[in-house]
């Protein structure tokens, strides 16, 4: 019975808390506490699904599907695979970690915060687990919604600006995105994934060519703002320096990433096919463009905006190449990327709160202040440019070596990537923890890591390590999920023969 | 109850009408009886009570055998009970939205509440109608008394204005309407919207039949102030009072629609080719015009105005698509845009306060601040207005475009959803806003608590917006009983495969 209810109940339990939030007198830290327990209890429930998941079983698992609407129908229906079951456990791991994070920093407006903060994580289970195309547009756009009016309400300086542009940046091509949801089932007349799928594949007359292509376009511009895929990526930057740090942890990456291979490729092979060299071109200079941006940046969050960009472009990359070994690599690359980049997020949070400022050149010989977070922020700096035995390197190698299959050009552009990133990472490690003392780092006399802190950090680097050297563990689903992608339906390879 | 139509007596037809015509005439002979000086809130629970009575007879005219009463001049279906019970919900709020900002104010409002009921008799006379003359009765009852009700705020420059305004284009607009009338008289020989559709293609004169469809479309997207016609709306909305405009912005565009949809799918369907294309470009210019001017308004009141613009010509959309999805997304988008229109406008109300105290976007600022459940509410309202899922102003959207792409119209759905997402801008300017840190000495920390007669407002438009947005399915069986009874053959489901868009049944 749980098997069946599980996904209903990943979903109700934040918004169950959202909603009691709403009721808690603002005392103490009374709903700092309920959020964590709530975001704890719901991490509990994820970690259901990968020690009950049935491996060799194609297809999805804890499936539940009941009408919602009756016309047009639209279903309540979800289910998990190999793809979506990582992500889900990563967003359950992710929300106890924003919680902490935000414990102290957030201090006015905690109710508020709070409820938007678990209302995204409803949001976000609800991307991963929806099947029914409407359902999933819900719950993508409503994941909007929490981030815009915690970056305004919680921002630096400039939070409402940074809001509003993010909230446009994302929602118009949601707009064209839902034009192609309804185009979709004017000619399929059902909005379930699987049937949309089964229909798309077996009845190729049931669109133009041409109207196909379109609507693939207009799901893949969707996801590709909410990635960001270069050269779309304008808001990442504005998002990262202004968010609270337990937003600016989920805002990129995950949602897209996987909508791409949920949706672009699995909907669309033939015309993700088509797109594939352009997206690889893309990626190969997102990925050398983010690092050369980020080499020059003088804020900390934006030096990590497009560290993340040059970052993400290698899942992107991987996607692409349709080789097992990419798409793998992209999804593991993925879960890597959120967790090394929530771990730096937390580090360069924790910062801010002690001196008030992102501002590198502020900083300097930190080392001799905090040795403790400056051990917690090396690992997380290595395992971000991909040392071997961190989890940065897995999910990186494969990607490369199959974009290298594909075109040797990109593949080498790519690779260097690699030895940007190594250095504005360790160039900004060596200007914020080495040298002599700055005159802000002199003047003010901080902590090194508290307790709540430790018990943040410490997990996530033993989970870098882990994942880098047993990442089998992951990718004996992972495999599973992505196999359907990596082999081109027999239609689809006739269908392009005969173009 | 069960009564052959042609037994139901007339007098049941108009029950709704005639209730509230009774309540009308006591609020006005109480008001002479109290001493000036004092209160005249018992006024306005009276019109409550006669707004709730109202809405219990139109559920059981539900119960009736649907049919003609009068000498066929109204009608009683689902499709009138629909939008009765729709201006019903829309007057009970206002009123309480009215007790709760019009405490301190207490000039004249025993006309007011009077003024409200019988606005309400003519919209709710309108939807019932079948005959082009009772329409314009109806029309007649409803405009004046919203242009008495804008200018209510006499002490102030921009109220009377906005009066004076909108009686002039409005009694323009009702003139178009009535020379429609004529001019299809003189076409057809009747004015009852039955007999004008089986005469209308025997008809020596066809193009007189075209021009007075013009006519009375024009005047008609007065009314619902559809673009190019729109341009009396951000002056009158600015200066009318604010729980007034959540009335005049919401009930009698309803009404108007509601007539809209009945001429032209009933009395004109034989010329569908033409009124399409009109209402298309209607459509098309309400949406960008509306939303190209509410970017650049810094006063909230101005930007609904122009945000109720671009809603009418969302709605727009749903007409072209000539089915009975079409007229069922419309009547269920009046629902959806009242609840969220409204009840941002109780919000407006109370926080600008009767006076308009604050008006700008930057006015709001840091409202989350001292009043976290208003400003929740404010917030839901602009979501839904943006149409995000889980929202009535997402499903209302939703259905509006999935007819519009069944019809094939694929077009005006992309400048309907592209024009969305321009939306979401102005709408997200004060929810960024109500949300920031507030400014030294603002006047949001003079913002009054919430009295219990607009928790109750709240609450009622909170929750219909919320039923909207996630069991939109019995509001939407409703409205597509209604749209039944304008288009009773409609066309066989069109299968998937089918490439053509389902034509308007037209076989009279």
């Amino acid at each position: 019975v749980l098997d069946d209810l599980i996904l209903t109940l990943i979903v109700l339990v934040p918004l169950a808390g959202a909603i009691i939030v709403g009721f808690l007198p603002r005392k103490g830290k009374l709903i700092q506490g309920f959020t964590l327990a709530v975001t704890l209890f719901s991490f509990l429930c994820t970690l259901h699904l990968p020690a009950h998941f049935h491996y060799g079983h194609t297809g999805f698992q804890f499936e539940q599907d009941a009408i919602w609407i009756a016309n047009p129908e639209i279903h309540y229906h979800v289910g998990v695979d190999g793809i979506s079951m990582w992500l889900i456990v990563l967003t359950g791991l992710l929300a106890p970690l924003g919680v902490l994070a935000s414990w102290n920093a957030i201090e006015t407006r905690t109710k508020e915060f709070y409820f938007f903060f678990l209302l995204q994580q409803v949001a976000m289970y609800g991307v991963f687990i929806s099947l029914d195309l409407i359902l999933y547009y819900g719950f993508w756009e409503l994941s909007l919604v929490p981030m815009a009016i915690l970056i305004a309400m919680h921002g630096r300086s400039q939070g409402g600006r940074a809001a509003i542009k993010f909230f446009i940046y994302t929602f118009v091509p949601s707009a064209l995105f839902l034009v192609a949801i309804l185009a979709l089932y004017a000619r399929t007349q059902t909005f379930d994934f699987v049937l949309v799928q089964q229909k798309l594949g077996s009845q190729p007359g049931l669109f133009g060519p041409q109207a196909l292509w379109f609507i693939s376009l207009a799901f893949l511009f969707a996801f590709a703002v909410k990635v960001p895929v270069f050269p779309l990526h304008g808001w990442l930057g504005d998002v990262f320096s202004e968010a609270p740090t337990a937003m600016a942890m989920v805002v990129s990456g995950k949602l897209g990433i996987y909508s791409i291979l949920r949706f672009h490729l699995a909907l669309f092979p033939a015309q993700a096919r088509q797109i594939a060299p352009l997206m690889i071109a893309l990626a190969a200079i997102g990925i050398v463009y983010g690092a050369l941006v980020a080499l020059v940046q003088k804020d900390l969050k934006r030096l990590l905006a497009f560290a993340t960009l040059s970052s993400l472009s290698f899942c992107t990359l991987g996607i692409y190449t349709f080789a097992a070994s990419g798409l793998s690599g992209a999804l593991f690359h993925i879960l890597s990327e959120s967790i090394t980049g929530a771990a730096m997020f937390i580090l360069l949070g924790l910062m801010y709160e002690r001196y008030s400022s992102y501002d590198i050149h502020q900083y300097g010989g930190l080392a001799s202040r905090m040795p403790r977070m400056t051990v917690l922020f090396l690992v997380t700096t290595l395992s971000l440019i991909g040392l071997p035995i961190l989890t940065g390197f897995v999910g990186e190698f494969l990607t490369l070596s199959s974009g290298f299959q594909v075109n040797h050009l990109y593949g080498t552009i790519a690779t260097t990537g690699v030895i940007l990133s190594a250095s504005y990472m360790l160039w900004m490690v060596q200007r914020v923890f080495y040298g002599a003392n700055s005159p802000m780092v002199e003047r003010t006399t901080v902590p090194d890591l508290f307790l709540r802190e430790k018990l943040t950090l410490w997990p996530v680097a033993v989970l870098m390590l882990v994942m880098g050297v047993s990442s089998t563990l992951w990718f004996r689903a992972i495999d599973e999920g992505i196999a359907p992608l990596a082999t081109q339906p027999a239609a689809t390879t006739a269908h392009l023969e005969a173009r | 109850m069960n009564l052959p139509s042609e037994f139901v007596p007339s007098y049941y037809r108009i029950l709704p009408e005639i209730i509230m015509t009774i309540f009308g005439v006591i609020i006005m002979m109480a008001d002479g009886m109290i001493a000036p000086k004092n209160s005249r809130r018992s006024l306005g629970w009276i019109a409550v009570l006669g707004t709730l009575l109202a809405t219990a007879a139109s559920v059981w005219q539900l119960g009736l055998a649907p049919g003609v009463g009068y000498s066929g001049t109204v009608q009683t279906d689902a499709f009138s009970v629909f939008f009765h019970l729709l201006i019903c919900g829309i007057v009970l709020v206002s009123l309480l939205v009215s007790l709760d900002a019009t405490k301190a104010a207490t000039e004249d409002m025993g006309a007011y509440y009077a003024l409200v009921v019988f606005g309400a008799v003519g919209m709710l006379l309108m939807t019932s109608a079948v005959e082009l003359l009772l329409v314009f009765v109806g029309l007649e009852i409803s405009s004046i008394s919203t242009y008495i009700l804008a200018g209510f705020r006499k002490k102030t420059g921009k109220s009377p204005e906005a009066a004076i305004k909108y009686f002039l284009l409005g009694s323009f607009a009702t003139a178009f309407f009535l020379y429609g009338v004529a001019l299809t008289f003189g076409a057809t020989g009747t004015t009852r919207i039955a007999d004008i559709a089986s005469l209308l293609p025997h008809s020596s004169t066809p193009s007189l039949t075209w021009i007075a469809l013009g006519m009375i479309v024009i005047g008609l997207g007065f009314k619902v102030s559809a673009a190019p016609f729109q341009v009396w709306t951000p002056d009158v909305y600015e200066g009318a009072p604010s729980p007034v405009v959540g009335l005049m912005s919401t009930a009698p565009k309803a009404a108007a629609f509601a007539v809209l949809l009945r001429i032209t799918y009933d009395a004109f369907s034989t010329l569908h080719a033409h009124w399409t294309v009109l209402l298309w470009i209607m459509a098309a210019l309400s949406m960008t015009i509306g939303n190209l001017g509410a970017l650049r308004q810094q006063s909230v009141k101005r930007m609904l105005a122009y945000s109720s613009i671009a809603h009418a010509g969302y709605l727009l959309v749903a007409f072209t698509a000539l089915s009975r999805d079409g007229i069922a997304a419309a009547s269920f988008y009046t629902v959806s845009y009242a609840a969220m229109n409204v009840g941002i406008f109780a919000v407006v109300s109370h926080v600008g306060g009767y006076d308009d105290r604050l008006t700008l976007v930057q006015d709001f600022r840091g409202l989350g601040y001292k009043a976290p459940v208003l400003t929740g509410a404010l917030a839901f309202f602009l979501i839904s207005l943006i149409g995000i899922p889980f929202t009535g102003g997402f499903f209302g959207k939703f259905y509006v475009f999935t007819a519009a792409l069944h019809a094939g119209i694929v077009w005006l759905a992309i400048i309907g959803l592209v024009n969305s997402g321009i939306a979401a801008y102005y709408y997200l300017r004060l929810l960024v806003a109500v949300y920031a840190k507030p400014i030294e000495n603002s006047g949001v920390m003079a913002v009054p608590a919430i009295s219990w007669t607009l928790a109750v407002a709240l609450a009622l438009t909170v929750g219909a917006t919320l039923v909207l947005g996630i069991a939109p399915g019995k509001v939407l069986g409703m409205a597509q009983s209604g749209a039944t009874t304008l288009l009773p053959a409609a066309p066989p489901n069109s299968g998937p495969d089918s490439t053509s868009p389902p034509a308007l049944a037209v076989n009279r």
